[in-house]
C-alpha cells in the first residue's frame, strides 16, 4: 500500500505546529498502525530529518501510552487502541491525518507526544483505598456480590490513555474519572472514602482544567475499553450523595 | 571516547572467581526462614526514617508496591519511570493471573506445594530458602490486593473464584479476567499515588536511569535523564532499589513492551553488580506468530487459554489444507500424546519446545509453517460459546484485531515468543545486589523462579518482593550503614559522581556525533535475529560460539555506523533507542557466554547436546547445580564467573516428568 | 453545601438539570393552558383570569402568578448563569480544534447553546408580545385570546414562535435525558426509557405548542 500522512509536526510545547505531508510506500495490510510509523520513521531517519515521536510502549492495547487522532478519530476508526489498528483498516492511496490528543490540560510535549499527568493528579486526589500494606484482612473476609464485582471490575479496565478527553468537544474528563469512581465505590472495602473520594477526585478534574459534561456521548464512542456512559451518571449520582452525605463544613 | 566501547576482541572462555558463600539467608526450617530474619534484622526509628532518602526506579508490580510500602513507612521516596505515568509499567501487560496457596478450593494445596511447585517448576536452579518466603508471602498479596479494591473475579457466592496454571495440578490461580496484571498494578500505582498525593514519594515520570553512582563502595544515587528537556541529572540517595524488569528485548522481538530495556541493570552491572544466569529466559508457548518483517512486537495470548485450548499441528508434513479439512485421525495433539497427565498444561519450557519440534519437523501452519493450532471447537462445544465468550473474550477479541480471523470458528495459530527472564542481577536473600546498598527487585531480579518460570508466578513476585520482602530487608541495611555523608552532602563534584555524570554524557554525545548510515532499530532487529538463532529456544555450542564471534563484530560497526538525529536537549526517542542498544550489545554477549558455559539443559535453557533419549531436557546436576553469577570486567573482556551452590533439602531434585 | 455545588462543574450541571426541569414542568402546564384557545374566547380568557385569581382568598390577586413569575425567573437565570459558565470552562478546555474536521461534530451540544440562547431570546420576545403587549401593536390589555391572534395574525409572529417552538423541542430531547444523567438518575437498564421519554415530552411540547399558530394560520381559531 501507498499512502500519504499529514502529520502534525511541534518541536515544543510553547513551539507552533503544523502539519506535515509524507508519502509512505510498501505499507503492509498486516501492519499495525504504529509499525506504519515506524517505517516513515525510519525512513526519516536515514535522510536526517527527525522522526515524529509519538508515544506507545505496550503495543498490546493495555499500557494505554499510544494516543493518536486518526482522522479526526481518537484512535483511528476501529473501537480500539492506535497500537491495534492496523493497515487493513485502511485503502491504498489513503490520505490519513495524524493529530494529537487536543485539550487543555493534555498540553502537547513534542509532534504528537501530549502530557497527561493531569489524569495521574486526579487519581492522587482519591482514586486509591487507603489500606498501607500488611493491613488488610483476609480476603474473604468480606464477600463481594458478583454483580457488584463484576460491575467494579467494568470500570476498573479504564487504561488512563485519555480518549474520552480527545474525543469531548469539552476536553471533558468525566467518563475517565467516572470509571475510577464506580470501579472503587460500588465495592465494600471503597466503601468508607465513598465520599471524600469522589468530592476530592470531581475537584481536581475541575481544578485541571477538563472541560465539564455535556453529554455528547464521544467520550463512551471513542474508548478502546468500552467504558460505557453511564458511568457518567453512575458517577453523578455517587457526588450529588457525597454533597448531602459529606462531613466537612 | 574511551576505548573499552569499541573493543571488538570475542571472549569465549572466562575465570572462576570466589564461589558465594554467604546468601544472608538464614539457618534452620525452612518454613521459619522468614521470621528469624525479619526478627534479627535492625529496624529504623520510625522518627529518624523521613530522613532516610531511597530510590525506586521502575513502577511496575515490585517498583510501585516497594515505592507506596517504603513511603507508608515513612522513607522519603524519590521514584523514577521511562514513561509518562507509573501507570504504563508493562506489568500491565499481564494477563493469566497470579498464584496464591490459599487453598481456597481445598484441592489439597497448601504453601509447601506451592513452594515444592515452584523449584520442581524451575527445574532445580532456584534457592530455597527464596521460593519458600515467597509462597509463604503469596496467601497476604492476595488480601493485601482484595482490600485495595483489585476486582478480582468472583463465584455467585461472592467468593473468589480460581483457576489452574500450566505446570501444575491444584487451582490456586486468581485472576481478573484476561486483565489481571492491570488490575494489580492499578492497585500499586493507586497505593503509590496515595504517597505522591501525601508528599512522601517524589515521582518523576518520563525520566530514565541512565547509570549508578557508586561512593566507597556503596550505591548512593543515579544518573538519569529527562526525557522531555534532555538534562542529565544527579539523584542521591542512602539505598537504591532497581525495579527495572527484565531484558526480553535483547531478542528484538518479544512480548515485552517496546521501551522495555535493560540499561538500569546493565549499568549496575557494570558498576559491579554481579548478574546471575543470564542465559534463562523464557520463551512463551502460546504468542500470536509475527506477520513479517515489518513486526516490531509480539503479542502473548494468556496461557489460561490452555485450560481449554486443545493444541493441535497435522500428522503428515506439509499439509496445508485449512484446519477445518483436516480429519480428527489426521491430527496430532502432540502435548496430550506425549504427555498424558499434563496434556496441554505442561510447563512453558515444555510446551515451546515441543511446537519448535513439530514446526521443525515441517508440520507447523500458517505463514512460514511457524506456528500451531490452539482449538476451541470441543471447548465450545463442551461449554458453549458464551462461556468461552465470558471466560476469554477479551483474548479473543486481541486475537483477531490482530490477525483478522474469527477464534471462534477458525482455531488459533500460536508460535513461541521471548517473554520473561529469569536471569537477572544477583541478590542474597536481602535482595540486594553485590554491591551494597543497591537492591534488585521483581524481574530484575534472578531471584525466584530458577531455569523457568510457572505461569501466574511473576506477578506473585514482583508483589511479594514490593510489598513485603524489600520493605523488611532494607530497614536493616538502612539502620546498619548511617552514611557519614548524608545524601544531600554530595554532589556533582565528588569524584565519583562527576565520573559517572561525564561518562553518560559522553556515550550520548558520542551516539549523536558518528552521523552513521544505520538506524538503531536496525541494529537492534539483527541482534535479536541472532540471539533468537543462536541464544533461542534451542542453543548449540557450535551457535553460541558463532553469536559470541558475531556480537563484538556488530558493536563495532554499530559505533561506526549508528545515525541518531536531532540533539540531546530534546525529546529524542531515536537516542533513547540508540543508547538501550548500546546496552544489548553488551549483555548479548554475557548470555550467549553464560548458555555456553552451562552445558547442561535445563528448564528455559536447552542445550541441544544435553537430553535425554526422548528429546527432553538433561539436568547435570553434579556439574551445574548453581546460580552463575557473573563479574564484570570490561567490555569486550572476559566476566568472572562466581558460584553459588544451591542445596536442595526439601525438593529433592529429580527428572522433571510431566508425562 | 451551596458552595462546594456552584463551585463544581458537576454542581453546575446540577443546578441546570434541577432549573430545567423546573422549567419543563412549567412549559407543560403552560402547553396545556394554550390549547384552552381551541375551546373558545371565552374558556380562554376565563383561564388567563382564573390564574391571576389563583389561590384566593389566601392570596391577594396575582400573587401566585408572581410567586409562579419569581421562581420562574430564578430558574432561567440559574440555568442561563449556569449555561454559560459552563460553555466557557467547555470552549477554554479544548482551546484548539483538529485539523481534520468530522462530520458528527458534537451534534448534541451545539444544539443545547445556540437553541439556548434562541430560547432565551425568545422568551424575551414573548414577554414583550403577550405578557407586556409592547410589541404586540394591536394588542388589548386583558383580551389574551384576541391578543394571541393579533400576535399570529402576522408572518413574522409565526416564525418566531415556530422556530422557537422547534428550538425548544430539541432542547428537550438532550436536556431531558442530559438532566437524569445529571441527577444521577440514568443507567444502562433505563436508558432506552429515559431517551423515549425524552422524545415523548418534546414532541408533545413542540406538537401542543405549534398547533396554537398552525390552527390561527389555518384559520381554525379565529
Amino acid at each position: 500500500m501507498r499512502l500519504t500522512l499529514r502529520v502534525w509536526r511541534q518541536r515544543h510545547t510553547d513551539a507552533d505546529g503544523t502539519m506535515s505531508t509524507y508519502e509512505v510506500d510498501g505499507i503492509s495490510p498486516d501492519m499495525s498502525f504504529l509499525e506504519m510509523l515506524d517505517t516513515l520513521n525510519e525512513d526519516l531517519i536515514l535522510r536526517g530529518e527527525d522522526p515524529v515521536a509519538f508515544d506507545h510502549d505496550c503495543r498490546e492495547g493495555i499500557c494505554g501510552a499510544c494516543s493518536l487522532v486518526i482522522n479526526g478519530d481518537a484512535h483511528g476508526p476501529e473501537r480500539t487502541t492506535t497500537c491495534q489498528l492496523h493497515m487493513r483498516s485502511f485503502k491504498d492511496g489513503d490520505t490519513i491525518d495524524i493529530e494529537p490528543w487536543r485539550a487543555a490540560a493534555f498540553p502537547v510535549v513534542k509532534d504528537l507526544v501530549v502530557d497527561r499527568s493531569s489524569f495521574d493528579r486526579i487519581i492522587q486526589a482519591g482514586g486509591y483505598i487507603s489500606v498501607p500494606t500488611g493491613s488488610a484482612p483476609e480476603a474473604h473476609a468480606t464477600p463481594v456480590p458478583k454483580p457488584d464485582a463484576d460491575f467494579a471490575f467494568e470500570h476498573a479496565e479504564c487504561i488512563g490513555c485519555g480518549a474520552c478527553v480527545a474525543a469531548c468537544p469539552n476536553g471533558s474528563a468525566m467518563l475517565f474519572t467516572s470509571a475510577k469512581v464506580n470501579h472503587l465505590n460500588v465495592l465494600p472495602q471503597g466503601a468508607p472514602e465513598r465520599e471524600t473520594r469522589v468530592l476530592d477526585m470531581v475537584g481536581q478534574m475541575d481544578a485541571e482544567g477538563f472541560g465539564g459534561c455535556t453529554l455528547a456521548g464521544e467520550c463512551a464512542t471513542a474508548c478502546p475499553k468500552g467504558i460505557p456512559l453511564p458511568s457518567i451518571a453512575a458517577m453523578n449520582r455517587e457526588w450529588l450523595r457525597a454533597t448531602r452525605h459529606s462531613r466537612r463544613g | 571516547m574511551a576505548p573499552d566501547l569499541t573493543h571488538t576482541s570475542s571472549y569465549t572462555s572466562y575465570a572462576t572467581g570466589e564461589p558465594i558463600a554467604d546468601t544472608k539467608a538464614p539457618t534452620g526450617p525452612i518454613a521459619q526462614r522468614w521470621d528469624t530474619r525479619r526478627f534479627e534484622a535492625k529496624l529504623v526509628n520510625p522518627a529518624n526514617r523521613r530522613g532516610h532518602t531511597v530510590i525506586v526506579v521502575g513502577t511496575g508490580l515490585a517498583g510501585g508496591a516497594a515505592g507506596a510500602t517504603l513511603a507508608e513507612q515513612g522513607y522519603h521516596v524519590v521514584q523514577f519511570c521511562y514513561q509518562d505515568s507509573p501507570r504504563r509499567a508493562h506489568s500491565i501487560a499481564a494477563q493469566g493471573g497470579i498464584n496464591a496457596a490459599k487453598n481456597y478450593r481445598n484441592d489439597g494445596d497448601s504453601v509447601h506445594r506451592l513452594f515444592y511447585d515452584t523449584v520442581k517448576g524451575g527445574d532445580f536452579r532456584a534457592r530455597e530458602s527464596n521460593v519458600h518466603r515467597l509462597a509463604q508471602i503469596s496467601v497476604e498479596i492476595i488480601d493485601q490486593c482484595v482490600a485495595q479494591g483489585v476486582p478480582f473475579a468472583r463465584e455467585y457466592g461472592g467468593l473468589l473464584d480460581t483457576r489452574s496454571f500450566g505446570g501444575v495440578q491444584v487451582s490456586r490461580t486468581f485472576y481478573a479476567r484476561g486483565q489481571t496484571g492491570q488490575q494489580l498494578l492499578l492497585g500499586a500505582y493507586q497505593a503509590l499515588s496515595r504517597q505522591i498525593a501525601a508528599g512522601n514519594v517524589e515521582m518523576r515520570p518520563r525520566t530514565e536511569m541512565l547509570d549508578l553512582i557508586v561512593v566507597d563502595g556503596a550505591a548512593r544515587g543515579i544518573v538519569a535523564r529527562d526525557l522531555i528537556t534532555g538534562r542529565i541529572e544527579t539523584h542521591f540517595a542512602d539505598a537504591v532499589v532497581l525495579a527495572t524488569g527484565g531484558y526480553g528485548n535483547v531478542f528484538y522481538l518479544s512480548t515485552n513492551a517496546m521501551n522495555s530495556n535493560a540499561t538500569a541493570v546493565w549499568r549496575a552491572h557494570r558498576r559491579g553488580a554481579h548478574f546471575a544466569n543470564p542465559c534463562f529466559t523464557q520463551i512463551h508457548p502460546t504468542c500470536i506468530p509475527r506477520t513479517g518483517d515489518h513486526q516490531s512486537k509480539l503479542t502473548l495470548m494468556s496461557e489460561s487459554l490452555r485450560n481449554d485450548g486443545r493444541i493441535w499441528v497435522p500428522k503428515a508434513q506439509g499439509d496445508t489444507r485449512p484446519p477445518d479439512e483436516i480429519p480428527e485421525a489426521e491430527r496430532d495433539y502432540y502435548l496430550e500424546r506425549i504427555y498424558p497427565a499434563f496434556g496441554n498444561l505442561v510447563p512453558r519450557d515444555i510446551a515451546s519446545r515441543a511446537a519448535k519440534n513439530v514446526c521443525d519437523e515441517g508440520r507447523g501452519v500458517g505463514p512460514g509453517g511457524q506456528g500451531v493450532y490452539l482449538d476451541f471447537a470441543d471447548a465450545i462445544t463442551r461449554m458453549g460459546r458464551a462461556k468461552v465468550e465470558e471466560k476469554y473474550g477479551n483474548l479473543f477479541d486481541m486475537y483477531e484485531r490482530i490477525t483478522a480471523e474469527n477464534p471462534y470458528e477458525v482455531p488459533m495459530r500460536i508460535y513461541p515468543a521471548v517473554h520473561y527472564t529469569m536471569g537477572g542481577l544477583w541478590v542474597d536473600y536481602d535482595l540486594q545486589t553485590t554491591i551494597p546498598g543497591l537492591f534488585a527487585i521483581g524481574e530484575a531480579n534472578f531471584s525466584d523462579h530458577g531455569a523457568n518460570r510457572l505461569g501466574a508466578s511473576a506477578l506473585m513476585q514482583g508483589l511479594a518482593d514490593g510489598y513485603f520482602v524489600l520493605p523488611a530487608t532494607i530497614n536493616d541495611y538502612l539502620a546498619r550503614h548511617p552514611h557519614t555523608a548524608p545524601a544531600d552532602s554530595l554532589d556533582a563534584d565528588h569524584p565519583a559522581v562527576h565520573e559517572a555524570l561525564t561518562a553518560t554524557r559522553d556515550r550520548l554525545a558520542r551516539l549523536l556525533a558518528v552521523d552513521g548510515d544505520r538506524t538503531p532499530d536496525s541494529f537492534h532487529r539483527e541482534l535479536g535475529e541472532l540471539m533468537w538463532e543462536f541464544c533461542g529456544m534451542a542453543r548449540t555450542d557450535t551457535g553460541l560460539r558463532k553469536a559470541l564471534e558475531r556480537i563484538p563484530q556488530l558493536r563495532d560497526e554499530f559505533w561506526r555506523r549508528i545515525k541518531v538525529p536531532g540533539t540531546g536537549e530534546e525529546l529524542n526517542q531515536s537516542l533513547e533507542k540508540a543508547n538501550r542498544v548500546v546496552d544489548y550489545l553488551e549483555l548479548a554477549e554475557l548470555m550467549c557466554l553464560d548458555a555456553l558455559h552451562r552445558a547442561e539443559s535445563c528448564g528455559g535453557h536447552f542445550r541441544e547436546e544435553s537430553q535425554t533419549p526422548d528429546g527432553e531436557a538433561a539436568r547435570q546436576d553434579d556439574t551445574f547445580s548453581y546460580a552463575a553469577a557473573w563479574e564484570f570486567t570490561a567490555t569486550g573482556e572476559a566476566p568472572v564467573l562466581h558460584k553459588e551452590h544451591l542445596d536442595f533439602a526439601y525438593v529433592h531434585p529429580t527428572q522433571r516428568s510431566y508425562a | 453545601m451551596a458552595r462546594i455545588i456552584w463551585d463544581s462543574s458537576v454542581g453546575k450541571k446540577t443546578v441546570m438539570a434541577v432549573s430545567g426541569l423546573v422549567m419543563l414542568l412549567y412549559l407543560v402546564a403552560h402547553m396545556l393552558g394554550n390549547l384552552k384557545i381551541f375551546f373558545g374566547a371565552d374558556e380562554f380568557n376565563g383561564y388567563a383570569h382564573w390564574l391571576r385569581t389563583l389561590g384566593e382568598p389566601a392570596l391577594h390577586y396575582e400573587w401566585a402568578l408572581w410567586g409562579v413569575r419569581v421562581g420562574l425567573l430564578a430558574a432561567v437565570v440559574l440555568h442561563a448563569v449556569s449555561a454559560y459558565q459552563l460553555s466557557r470552562r467547555d470552549i477554554k478546555a479544548r482551546p484548539s480544534t483538529y485539523v481534520h474536521k468530522r462530520l458528527r461534530t458534537s451534534y448534541a451540544t451545539r444544539t443545547m447553546r445556540w437553541g439556548g440562547v434562541i430560547l432565551g431570546l425568545f422568551i424575551v420576545w414573548h414577554l414583550l408580545d403577550l405578557t407586556t403587549l409592547t410589541v404586540n401593536e394591536n394588542a388589548q390589555p386583558g383580551h389574551p385570546y384576541e391578543n394571541v391572534l393579533a400576535t399570529f395574525g402576522t408572518w413574522y409572529g409565526n416564525a418566531i414562535y415556530l422556530v422557537a417552538v422547534l428550538a425548544l423541542g430539541f432542547h428537550i430531547r438532550h436536556g431531558f435525558w442530559s438532566a437524569a444523567q445529571t441527577l444521577g438518575v440514568g443507567s444502562a437498564t433505563r436508558d432506552r426509557a429515559l431517551k423515549a421519554a425524552a422524545t415523548a415530552l418534546a414532541l408533545a411540547l413542540t406538537v401542543g405548542f405549534a398547533s396554537v399558530p398552525v390552527a390561527v394560520m389555518t384559520g381554525w381559531v379565529s
